[in-house]
């Protein structure tokens, strides 16, 4: 019993560590569109990001980019084509673009990605309906940071 | 398609985007002629309305932006699967229904003479200055001179209706008024039209003004003109109200829609109908 109470005591101190060092989307910090530092504190796995960015309910970057390195059928061209991005772009500057391109093109059409607002009539996902007062951001920090960590494999 | 066709597509459009000196929008509608029924040509670009300066040069119908197959099924009445809304619209217009004992047909007369022109003005201000799209004529007419129930909006028999009267303007010039009475709600279309909704922040213009002749994932985007309304969906295989593509669009970019019929609707609803200006009321699309 009592060793229960500590075990959960410590499950709390470890996730609110984790929630400390993870920044909130209303806490980033943009330097000229960059952002340097990461949002988990922890490098992100490119393989998961190229999940993120090929799935349509998660970041769905195929749906306006090109991506040679995906599979993902249809590619869009609403967006320039991602290939060769890293060479183009630092770590912090894809960052940025990813978290909130709007700091780097100001008139885009490119979605935030971690932002929760403010949004005109935000709805809840696809649904159609309102969202909840609590929307979260369409990324989690760490889905982010796996984008970031793909993005820098974009090399020509 | 396979990747490899449409990759081929972007090629030769993007060269012909070069060639003709088109803007940053790859707009490369066919180069194709909507003549249905082997006789009557639907006129599918034109230059755009004087009020579009700065924003659009060309007109196109979403009909230019679609594939040969769906872009055939318009051409023949008895391809086009909005033909069966049509019959059935043509039918509840002879019918008697209510209280009063009338059909349409008692106070309109033949559907083709009584209904000629009107879908070109749609929407437009009624009687007492407040602004009504089709739909609402309809529900007026059947509650208050027929004694009948309203149909709702996006009701099978709501859309036959509008399918039955929409094509007495088949290849009339949309012809909708903006000025007068009608500004102040053209103007809140407007402004609609250009608001970034949901969590996107994606407004109409960011997908069929800014980017009409790209892909959206496998969307090749037309500039969302609703001159084909209502149409078939052959993904949904069924009519699609102009309110409905609305709810979808808006729906899309993660945002709290409006509802069909609703105030904000009918005045974007007249926006979007005075950009298409210089096209011709197709009566009933279809679409993928
Ligand atoms: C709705 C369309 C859209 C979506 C979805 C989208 N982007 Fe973009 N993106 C754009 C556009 C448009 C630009 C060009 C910048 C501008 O707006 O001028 C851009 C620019 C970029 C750039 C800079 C490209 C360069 O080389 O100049 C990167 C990197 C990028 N996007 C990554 C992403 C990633 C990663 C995702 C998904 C997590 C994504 N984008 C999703 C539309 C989109
Ligand atoms: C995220 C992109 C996006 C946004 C934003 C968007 N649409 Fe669309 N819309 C589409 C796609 C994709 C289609 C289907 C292909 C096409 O015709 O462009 C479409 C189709 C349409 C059509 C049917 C056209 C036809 O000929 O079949 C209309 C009308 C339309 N949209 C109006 C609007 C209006 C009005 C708004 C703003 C309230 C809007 N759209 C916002 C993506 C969008």
């Amino acid at each position: 019993m009592k060793r229960h109470v500590v075990l959960a005591a410590l499950a709390a101190t470890l996730a609110a560590g984790s929630a400390i060092a993870e920044t909130a989307p209303t806490d980033v910090m943009f330097e000229e569109g960059a952002v340097a530092q990461s949002l988990t504190g922890a490098p992100g796995n490119p393989e998961a990001g190229a999940e993120v960015a090929s799935t349509r309910a998660l970041g769905n970057c195929v749906a306006c980019h090109v991506v040679s390195a995906l599979s993902a059928d249809f590619q869009g061209n609403i967006g320039p084509e991602l290939n060769g991005a890293a060479d183009r772009w630092s770590e912090a500057q894809l960052r940025g673009i990813v978290i909130d391109a709007k700091h780097t093109f100001p008139e885009s059409v490119m979605p935030g990605m971690y932002k929760t607002g403010p949004f005109i009539r935000p709805g809840d996902a696809y649904t159609g309906k309102a969202a909840p007062a609590d929307l979260p951001p369409i990324l989690t920090a760490a889905q982010v940071e796996d984008v970031v960590a793909f993005l820098l494999t974009l090399k020509e | 398609m396979t990747l490899r066709t449409r990759a081929t597509m972007f090629a030769a459009a993007a060269a012909a985007a070069l060639a003709s000196g088109f803007g940053p929008a790859m707009a490369d509608p066919a180069e194709a002629e909507l003549v249905v029924n082997e006789e009557l040509t639907i006129t599918t670009t034109a230059p755009a309305a004087p009020h579009l300066e700065g924003h659009l040069d060309t007109v196109y119908s979403g009909w230019l932006f679609r594939e040969d197959e769906t872009r055939k099924m318009q051409m023949d009445d008895f391809d086009n699967p909005m033909f069966v809304y049509a019959e059935r619209g043509q039918e509840a217009w002879d019918t008697v229904e209510g209280t009063e004992g009338k059909s349409c047909a008692n106070c309109h007369g033949d559907l083709a003479e009584g209904m000629k022109g009107v879908r070109a003005v749609m929407p437009k201000i009624n009687a007492a200055g407040a602004l009504w799209s089709m739909e609402d004529y309809i529900n007026d007419c059947r509650t208050n001179r027929m004694g009948a129930e309203a149909w709702k909006w996006n009701s099978d028999d709501m859309k036959s209706m509008t399918t039955a009267v929409s094509l007495q303007s088949r290849g009339m010039p949309v012809a909708v008024a903006i000025d007068g009475p009608a500004a102040e709600f053209w103007e809140r279309g407007k402004e609609m039209y250009y608001t970034r909704y949901g969590q996107l922040e994606l407004s109409c213009a960011s997908c069929h003004e800014q980017n009409y002749g790209n892909f959206i994932r496998a969307d090749h985007l037309s500039q969302g003109q609703i001159n084909g309304f209502p149409l078939y969906r052959l993904k949904d295989a069924a009519a699609v109200s102009i309110h409905q593509r609305f709810v979808g669009c808006i729906r899309d970019t993660r945002a709290e829609t409006f509802a069909a019929g609703s105030q904000e609707f009918r005045e974007l609803e007249l926006y979007v109908a005075s950009r298409g200006l210089g096209l011709d009321i197709e009566g009933a699309g279809v679409r993928p």
